[in-house]
């Protein structure tokens, strides 16, 4: 199963694990097991309509998934997901 | 619970700021996180790769937080949090923060006028995303 590295923040809510190994053939459906499993990691990774937040980016080692198919980007045993936050913000609209 | 940030940081943070301003600057917290206190041991400046308006928004790329992380984590430290500059605005989070961030990071803001740091204040997001809670800065 491949494993999915948890960014600090975000490891109150998989019981303080720094890594997780999730089922999935493609890092889409590793992400979506991974939020199956900590419900209340779901709205931090994804919008209400069930995409992945603009600032939220996921790589398969060094390479962000946007490069390579996106979420079917194919995951084997032992490969690691990273997600890791682009930090955004900004005074106004 | 507060954020303990020493003198020598704030004025790193203050420094970047008025170098930046017109434009925001953002950088990153780096510290030791010991349950009652979160103590910020660094601070590292990060490029705003904002592509436009950079006078009202900010960008730390994944990559360089990716870094940050990494270098955090060799010096048995972690990313804390971040900060960053609002130009002539209140050190308030904007809706836009909002919708671009996390829980459990510290989230600084420091407000700047073209002579000064105004403000310099630290919030939280809340766990349902609902909005900020401030969190005190102590020296």
């Amino acid at each position: 199963m491949p494993k999915v590295k948890i960014p600090t923040p975000l490891r109150q809510y998989t019981a303080g694990s720094p890594e997780v190994e999730v089922g999935g053939a493609t890092a889409g459906e590793a992400l979506g097991n991974l939020a199956s499993e900590h419900p209340n990691l779901r709205q931090h990774l994804y919008t209400g309509d069930g995409k992945l937040r603009s600032f939220v980016n996921v790589y398969k080692g060094d390479e962000d998934i946007r490069y390579l198919e996106g979420p079917d980007t194919e995951v084997a045993e032992g490969d690691e997901l990273s997600i890791i936050p682009s930090i955004a913000g900004g005074r106004c609209r | 619970m507060p954020l303990k940030i020493g003198a020598g940081d704030v004025d790193l943070i203050h420094e970047h700021a008025m170098e930046a301003y017109p434009e925001e600057c953002a950088g990153a917290l780096v510290g030791i996180d010991s349950g009652g206190v979160r103590v910020v041991v660094d601070v590292w400046r990060a490029e705003n790769t904002h592509e436009e308006e950079r006078s009202r928004r900010f960008l730390i790329e994944p990559l360089a937080v990716k870094k940050f992380e990494e270098r955090a984590e060799e010096k048995d430290m972690g990313l804390l949090g971040f900060y960053h500059s609002h130009p002539d605005h209140p050190a308030e989070p904007s809706e836009y923060d909002r919708e671009h961030a996390w829980p459990g990071y510290s989230y600084v803001i420091a407000s700047v006028s073209g002579e000064n740091v105004e403000d310099m204040r630290s919030w939280t997001l809340r766990s349902d995303r609902s909005g900020y809670d401030e969190e005190t800065i102590v020296g």
